[in-house]
C-alpha cells in the first residue's frame, strides 16, 4: 500500500491530475450509456412495453450495441454547411458538461478542485452550452435546424435568469460559493438541508434544471414533431452521439446540483437521529449517488408524463412566473440569515 | 519562462488574434463567434491576476448571456456584404481620424502617467483560501456602496426603458389569456352524443 503511495507522489502533477479527470470521466460516460438503456426501459415499463431487450442479458448490452453503431457509421456533411463550425458544434456541447464535473465534492474530501468559486464556475460552464446548439443550428444550413436552434437560444437565456437567482438563494443561505462550504452549511438532520427554507427555488432550480437541458416537456428545441429533430437534424454517427452525450451527463448534473444544493450533498438522511450510528458506515458518496438517482429518474418519468409546453407557455413560465418567485424568496431568505433564524441559520 | 508566463502568452496571443478577426471577417456570424472567443480568453487572463469572480462573471454574463442575445440577432438578419463595401472608401479618411483620435486618447489615459509601475505596484501573491468574491463585496458594499447603487438604478431605468420601447398593443395579436384557458373545464368544450348505431 505505502508503495502506492510512493508511486502515486513521484508522478508528475499534470499525470496525476489527468489521472484523476479519467477516474471522474469514464463512470461518467458508462453511467450516461446506462442512464439511456434506463430512460428506454423505465418509459417502457410506464407505457405498459418491455423495451430494449434483446442485446445481452434482458437488454444490459443495448447501450453498448448503440455506441458501437453509432461510432461506425458515416457522419454526412450537408452540402453547404459550414464545415468547421459544422463539426466543432458537438464539441463545444459535450466539453462544458464534462468540464463542470471539475469542482464537484463526491465526499468530504474527494473533489478534483476545491475552488473558491466553484459554483460560479459551474454556472459560467452550463450557460456556455448553448453554443453548441446555436452553431450546431446555424451552422447546418437549414430552415429546421435553425429554428431548434432559435427556440433553444431564447429558451436557455430565460430559464438561467431563474436558474441563476435561485443560486443567489443558496449561496446567502450557505454564505459562501464553494460546493463543499455550501453542504456543510447544511449539516445536522434531514431538516436542517436547504430543501425546507428554499422550497420554492428547489422546485425552480430543477424545474430550469429541466428547461437548460431541454428536457421534456421543455424540448421544443428538438421537437421532432414540429422541427423533425431541430438543431441536430443534419448530424449523424459520432457527432450526432456527442449532443447525445452532452444532454444526457447534463441530466446527471442538474440532478446532481440539485441534490447537493438542496437535499445535503453526501450528507447522511440519518444525521440526528437514532438511526444516524446504524448507517455510519455508509460512504457519503453513495448518499449522493441515491440522491441525484432520485432527481434522474424524475427527469425521466416526467418524460413519460407531460405534453410538450407551447412555446408562449414555456417563455411565461420562465419570465411571470419564476424570476418574481425567486426575486421575493431571495429577500425572505436574506431577511431570515440576518436575523438568525433559528433551525437553520443560526450558526 | 514560468509556467504561468507561458500560459499567459498563449492567452494574450490567441485574444489578440480573436480580437483582429472580429473587425476582419466578412462574415458577422464568425466575427461574434471570435468575439466570445476573445472574451473567453480575457477571463483566462482575469483568472492568472487572481480575480476569479470577475472573470467567471465575464463567461457567466458576455459569453453566456450577451453574446448569445448578440448571435440571436446576427443570425436572423441577411447581411448584404457588397453593399456594405460600396460606401467604404468614401467614408475611410472620416474613419482613420476617429480612429487615430480614439488611439491618441487611450494612449493619453492608459500611458505610464496613470497606470505606470510607480503607481501600481505587481499584484502580491494571495494565499490560496483567499476569496476575491469577499474582497470585491466588501469593497463594493462598503467604500463604494453609492455609485454601485446609482449604477444598478440606471440599469433600471435602461430595461424599462427599453421593455417601454417595444411593447405595444397590437390589435391583431392572437393573445389567449392563461387564467381562462386553464378555467376551462370538460364541459364546455365537449358534448357527448347519445345516438342509435347506424347500420
Amino acid at each position: 500500500m505505502s508503495m502506492l503511495i510512493d508511486f502515486w507522489n513521484w508522478l508528475p502533477v499534470i499525470i496525476q491530475i489527468v489521472i484523476k479527470i479519467v477516474v471522474i470521466v469514464l463512470p461518467l460516460m458508462l453511467m450516461v450509456a446506462y442512464y439511456t438503456l434506463l430512460e428506454r426501459k423505465v418509459i417502457g415499463y410506464m407505457q405498459i412495453r418491455i423495451g430494449p431487450n434483446r442485446v445481452g442479458f434482458k437488454g444490459s448490452l443495448q447501450p453498448i450495441a448503440d455506441a458501437m453503431k453509432l461510432m461506425f457509421k458515416e457522419i454526412v456533411l450537408p452540402t453547404k454547411a459550414n464545415k468547421f463550425l459544422f463539426l466543432i458544434a458537438p464539441m463545444l456541447t459535450l466539453a462544458p458538461a464534462l468540464a463542470a464535473w471539475a469542482v464537484f465534492p463526491f465526499d468530504e474530501t474527494l473533489v478534483l478542485a476545491d475552488v473558491n468559486a466553484g459554483l460560479l464556475y459551474v454556472l459560467a460552464l452550463t450557460s456556455m452550452g448553448v453554443y453548441g446548439v446555436i452553431i450546431a443550428g446555424w451552422a447546418t444550413n437549414s430552415k429546421y435546424a435553425f429554428l431548434g436552434a432559435m427556440r433553444s437560444a431564447a429558451q436557455i437565456i430565460s430559464y438561467e435568469i431563474a436558474m441563476g437567482f435561485a443560486l443567489v438563494a443558496v449561496i446567502v443561505a450557505a454564505g459562501s460559493l464553494n460546493f463543499g462550504d455550501i453542504v456543510r452549511a447544511q449539516q445536522g438532520s434531514a431538516a436542517h438541508w436547504f430543501w425546507l427554507p428554499l422550497f420554492p427555488l428547489f422546485i425552480v432550480y430543477f424545474i430550469a434544471g429541466v428547461a437548460e437541458t431541454n428536457r421534456a416537456p421543455f424540448d421544443v428545441a428538438e421537437g421532432e414533431s414540429e422541427i423533425v429533430a431541430g438543431f441536430h437534424v443534419e448530424y449523424s454517427g459520432m457527432a450526432f452521439a456527442a449532443f447525445f452525450l452532452a444532454e444526457y451527463a447534463n441530466m446527471i448534473l442538474i440532478s446532481a446540483l440539485t441534490a447537493l444544493m438542496f437535499l445535503g450533498g453526501w450528507l447522511s438522511p440519518f444525521e440526528g437521529t437514532f438511526a444516524e450510528s446504524w448507517f455510519a458506515w455508509v460512504p457519503g458518496f453513495f448518499w449522493l449517488l441515491a440522491k441525484t438517482f432520485v432527481f434522474m429518474f424524475m427527469l425521466l418519468w416526467f418524460r413519460a408524463t407531460f405534453p410538450r409546453y407551447r412555446y408562449d407557455q414555456i417563455m411565461r413560465l420562465g419570465w411571470k412566473v419564476f424570476i418574481p418567485i425567486t426575486i421575493v424568496w431571495i429577500l425572505v431568505v436574506a431577511y431570515a440569515v440576518v436575523n438568525k433564524m433559528p433551525w437553520w441559520f443560526n450558526t | 519562462m514560468s509556467f504561468e508566463k507561458f500560459i499567459f502568452y498563449i492567452f494574450s496571443l490567441v485574444l489578440i488574434f480573436a480580437a483582429t478577426m472580429v473587425i476582419t471577417r466578412r462574415n458577422p456570424v464568425h466575427a461574434v463567434l471570435f468575439l466570445v472567443l476573445a472574451f473567453f480568453n480575457a477571463a483566462g487572463l482575469w483568472m492568472l491576476l487572481e480575480a476569479e469572480f470577475l472573470a467567471l462573471v465575464l463567461v457567466l454574463v458576455y459569453v453566456g448571456a450577451v453574446m448569445v442575445l448578440f448571435l440571436f440577432v446576427v443570425m436572423m438578419l441577411d447581411v448584404d456584404v457588397a453593399e456594405m463595401r460600396a460606401g467604404f472608401m468614401k467614408n475611410l479618411p472620416v474613419g482613420l481620424l476617429i480612429g487615430a483620435a480614439m488611439i491618441i486618447e487611450l494612449l493619453m489615459v492608459v500611458g505610464p502617467k496613470y497606470f505606470g509601475l510607480d503607481k501600481f505596484a505587481a499584484p502580491v501573491k494571495h494565499a490560496a483560501d483567499f476569496s476575491n468574491t469577499e474582497a470585491l463585496g466588501m469593497l463594493l458594499y462598503t467604500d463604494y456602496l453609492y455609485p454601485f447603487e446609482i449604477a444598478a438604478v440606471i440599469l433600471l431605468v435602461a430595461i424599462i426603458a427599453a421593455i417601454s420601447l417595444t411593447l405595444r398593443r397590437r390589435p391583431d395579436r392572437k393573445y389567449i389569456d392563461i387564467s381562462k384557458q386553464l378555467a376551462a373545464k370538460k364541459a364546455d368544450r365537449l358534448r357527448v352524443v347519445k345516438m342509435e348505431s347506424e347500420k
